[in-house]
């Protein structure tokens, strides 16, 4: 059975249609990207995959129960998201920030106990964090606070982990970093992996199978190879590409014709 | 040499700045500790009121007279004790309460509302509350038991619905910017009412409003502080459940969302509660302003923004200043009173204006 599925999908905001007729099913463990143009939808798919959304027509199945009927603690021990930014108003730490993920997993009068700070800890060494452990969130670099939020993310314990475009504020040496460790709770977690990026090289060479949007609609999907495409690419984004193959691994790399 | 003494003078605060709040975990036993000694803090200031006042009483009597009480003898045979027992006591613990309610209001609402500037003042509880009480007052309510407070909290509770309505209906999501913005028009109205009554009526109903228009805590019955303390303590507790969601509400409505926040149910909750704790203080206090604006924000400086901190250390610490607030007004033009409020709005615009300028650097 498919961790998550959506069934016939249509979602409209303000009474403006923005998606129409989605389906797909996403396996447990695997890595699946969302691209697409500006306004295509991407996020408000996010939004409707964690149950922060509901759609007005057709559903969305976690584990094959409809995200309206699970309560919205029991989807947050399933499903965490990385958002692209977090506002913040009043001054918290960024260790507290991450401590928050462990909110699915507590009760209302419980504070957190040893093991929820060594998950904590844990997720912050994996995300490079610990070093601003102490300092303010607000005072933070964007691609400290987004690695923070990764943390959380992490520390939230998901079987399915949501990204919306969770590198664009990350240099070169955390990204690789971020990969990685993507990779590595994919094979020996079975972490299954949503990632929205604008990055089209990104989701050819690190995901499974990836989803094009095009206005609301699914315009094409499967493996890297068959969506990929340069007649793809000019009917979605309107623009000339090459696609030819990444020498090193064989996916499909795409560059720029102007 | 201007610009070296100027530079010399501003080190320090920086320093403090640049070093503060340093973080500690937020644990039980923090809490805790640290809520005991503000209980301690609040006991040793509530003991001083005890002592000021108009009437001198010797510090050695004071002791006796509570000896006395301690043993279960609760008989006033002196006029020392009554002025102890049943003029400054009731009206000490009374401050107290008030100061506490108020600051769960702040705390509260600054935090659903996502707005540094929010508390039952500003949203026009107060306000309602106020005009509540006025027409009471004219009408004559207060010959009868309870009447003007009664009033005064129907005026409360009506101004948090009518808020709610202009800010976008009973149904859907709550913006925290239009709540706000509606409870400033909702205000600005009540204001505007307050003033027309008080160009209307004699000068016996003239003195009683302006009073209760600017914070009394003399005239609350033991039943009423009672009363008020209930709705205080009970509140508390249900408050303190949703400490932690307030913790991710404060980051955002889908971050709180997506980490597992009914947010909808809780923040409703939350204003329930919220606004009949603060409708009760006001209703039998009067308007007390900036206590719900400057206690969180303090106590934030010092203790962090985590809500199952932030909330015991505010209701001790509000508590705490209003008692001193309303000694300072009792005794500065001893045997005549100032109102409180007029202690707290000059404590208060002053460091208001303070925290406008250091968020504007």
């Amino acid at each position: 059975m498919s961790i998550i599925s959506a069934e016939n999908i249509n979602f409209s905001y303000a009474e403006k249609l923005v998606m129409e007729n989605i389906s797909f099913a996403i396996d447990e463990a695997q890595i699946m990207a969302i691209i697409g143009p500006n306004g295509s939808g991407k996020t408000t798919l996010l939004k409707i995959i964690n149950g922060t959304l509901f759609p007005d027509a057709g559903q969305m199945l976690i584990d094959g129960k409809g995200t309206s009927r699970w309560s919205r603690k029991d989807i947050a021990q399933k499903v965490a998201i990385v958002p692209q930014e977090t506002a913040v108003i009043f001054p918290f730490c960024a260790e507290e920030i991450v401590l928050m993920g462990r909110f699915p997993h507590l009760s209302n009068y419980r504070f957190e106990d040893k093991k929820d700070y060594r998950i904590v800890h844990e997720a912050m060494e994996k995300t490079d964090t610990l070093t601003f452990a102490a300092r303010s969130f607000d005072k933070l670099s964007a691609g400290e606070r987004q690695r923070v939020l990764i943390a959380r993310a992490l520390a939230q314990e998901p079987k399915v982990l949501l990204l919306d475009e969770s590198t664009v504020f990350l240099d070169l040496k955390h990204q690789a970093q971020f990969l990685a460790l993507l990779r590595q709770l994919n094979t020996a977690q079975q972490l299954t992996v949503i990632f929205v990026t604008h990055d089209i090289n990104l989701a050819a060479q690190h995901a499974d199978r990836i989803i094009l949007l095009y206005s609301g609609k699914i315009y094409a999907i499967g493996k890297p190879a068959e969506v990929i495409t340069a007649a793809n690419i000019k009917k979605v984004y309107d623009v000339d590409s090459l696609i030819d193959q990444n020498p090193q691994s064989g996916l499909p790399r795409l560059t720029l014709l102007t | 040499m201007v610009e070296n003494k100027s530079k010399r003078i501003y080190k320090p605060i920086k320093y403090l700045r640049r070093n503060t709040p340093i973080y500690r975990r937020v644990t039980l036993l923090r809490v805790l500790q640290i809520s005991a000694l503000m209980i301690l803090i609040l006991l040793i200031i509530g003991a001083g009121s005890l002592l000021a006042g108009n009437v001198h009483i010797d510090f050695s009597h004071v002791l006796r007279y509570l000896a006395k009480a301690l043993t279960g003898d609760f008989s006033i045979t002196s006029q020392e004790e009554l002025i102890l027992f049943s003029v400054r006591l009731p009206r000490i613990i009374f401050a107290g309460i008030v100061g506490a309610s108020l600051s769960i209001g702040g705390v509260i609402f600054q935090a659903i509302l996502r707005n540094p500037l929010a508390d039952p003042y500003v949203l026009g509880i107060s306000g309602g509350s106020a005009l509540g009480a006025i027409i009471g007052i004219l009408l004559g309510a207060s010959s009868f038991y309870l009447g003007v407070p009664l009033l005064a909290f129907v005026g409360a509770l009506a101004t948090v619905f009518l808020v709610f309505v202009v800010a976008g209906g009973t149904r859907g999501p709550l913006l925290d910017n239009s709540l706000l913005l509606s409870g400033v028009v909702v205000n600005a109205f009540f204001s505007a009412a307050i003033l027309f009554f008080l160009s209307i009526v004699n000068s016996m109903e003239l003195h009683s409003i302006t009073f209760w228009l600017m914070g009394d805590l003399s005239r609350a019955s033991t039943k009423e502080i009672c009363l008020a303390a209930f709705c205080l303590i009970a509140g508390f507790v249900l408050l303190y459940a949703q400490a932690r969601k307030l913790n991710l509400i404060v980051q955002g409505e889908d971050t709180a969302l997506q980490l597992g926040v009914n947010v909808e149910r809780t923040k409703q909750r939350l204003l329930i509660v919220t606004s009949l704790i603060t409708a009760v203080a006001v209703s039998l206090a009067g308007i007390i302003g900036f206590v719900g604006i400057m206690v969180p924000h303090f106590m934030r400086l010092i203790f962090g923004s985590d809500h199952r901190l932030l909330l015991p250390v505010s209701v001790l610490f509000g508590a705490s200043f209003l008692i001193v607030a309303d000694t300072i007004a009792r005794v500065v033009f001893a045997p005549a009173e100032l109102p409180v409020g007029v202690i707290t709005a000059l404590c208060g615009a002053p460091y208001f204006i303070f925290l406008l300028k250091r968020k504007a650097r």
